[in-house]
């Protein structure tokens, strides 16, 4: 460890020891919860571009019928014909947890006073086309909002996997060689501790037992 | 269970239609008008807000700004003149910040 000091004892040891197990139990961890997303993300992607591509074309279609029927309309009939809408839609929404992500679940409920009436219109003043506009931008509609929620899911689901990619690297490559580092560094220098403690006392021993002879032999002098 | 509104921002020939669905329409003259309903509907009560690529083109920061939170869901949609790609790009943008790479 570079810039860190750390006390080379048994407690810091038992420390850190206790930390790297955490960091590799949090990162298995994480790494499962990663994969598992990113399972998820992918297959909620592709249903995105699926539906972002028939909304796209859903969209253009409606268009082209609203050009055509204001070509045949003037412009206020239009708009006066469009002014007050005959059905009111109200959104609902719940959450779903996929892998503790909360996202959106929208359900949408329109209120209509009868059921496939949808022009606000009356047909007299009106061009077909603007009855056809009406129509595609309803079909498309649904599509649009369940693309509303894939879109947001996505977009969460992106976020949190950019989160856990982080950690899961930050413990990787940062957390868990650091412990790995700081143990094998205070192992050894406990180590190092305990052989110059025994070489201390055969040291020691030796002068002792220096000591014990010459004392011995000027006795016997 | 609460109820929220569905809301579209665009320019006028591009989101009248939508009126008779009874959406919430906000016309919008300039990408200023457009940023303004976008702010003001996130404050609302708006779950949804589908505005058109040709005025998100040019406020991509303000929609970055609601992209992590749960409301509103900021969707593109193209206007009158046909798609821009802008939509599909931002999902592939999606994809890249999560894999790192695109594999679309």
């Amino acid at each position: 460890m570079p810039n860190t000091v750390i006390n080379p004892t048994r407690m810091e040891l038992t420390r850190l020891k206790g930390r790297l197990r955490t960091a590799r139990r949090g990162h298995k961890l994480l790494k499962d919860k990663r994969d598992e997303l990113m399972r998820q993300f992918l297959d909620v992607v592709r249903e995105n571009k699926a539906l972002r591509t028939r909304v796209e074309k859903g969209l253009e279609r409606a268009n082209q019928s609203f050009t055509v029927a204001a070509a045949l309309m003037s412009q206020p009939a239009m708009e006066e014909a469009l002014l007050y809408p005959k059905q009111t839609v109200e959104l609902e929404m719940d959450f779903q947890n996929i892998m503790s992500v909360d996202v959106p679940r929208y359900t949408f409920q329109t209120s209509s006073p009868e059921a496939g009436d949808l022009y606000p219109y009356g047909y007299a003043a009106t061009s077909g086309e603007l009855d056809a506009a009406v129509e595609a931008l309803g079909e498309v509609f649904r599509d649009m909002l369940a693309l509303a929620q894939m879109e947001k899911t996505a977009q969460l689901l992106a976020e949190e996997i950019e989160k856990t990619r982080r950690r899961v690297n930050g413990l990787e490559y940062k957390i868990i060689p650091e412990c790995e580092e700081g143990i094998r560094y205070i192992s050894m220098k406990l180590d190092e501790n305990e052989r110059s403690a025994t070489v201390r006392l055969m040291k020691v021993k030796d002068m002792i037992l220096q000591q014990a002879q010459e004392e011995r032999r000027a006795k016997g002098l | 269970m609460s109820k929220y509104s569905i809301a579209v921002i665009g320019d006028q020939a591009s989101v009248m239609g939508f009126k008779a669905l009874g959406l919430d329409v906000h016309v919008a003259e300039d990408t200023e008008d457009a940023r303004k309903a976008l702010h003001d509907l996130a404050h609302g009560d708006a779950a949804v807000i589908y505005i058109t690529e040709r005025f998100a083109r040019d406020m991509a920061q303000d929609i970055a700004r609601y992209k992590d939170c749960v409301t509103p869901a900021v969707i593109l949609i193209p206007g009158k003149e046909g798609s821009l790609g802008i939509g599909m790009r931002n999902l592939e943008n999606s994809v890249m910040r999560a894999v790192g790479a695109d594999i679309l």
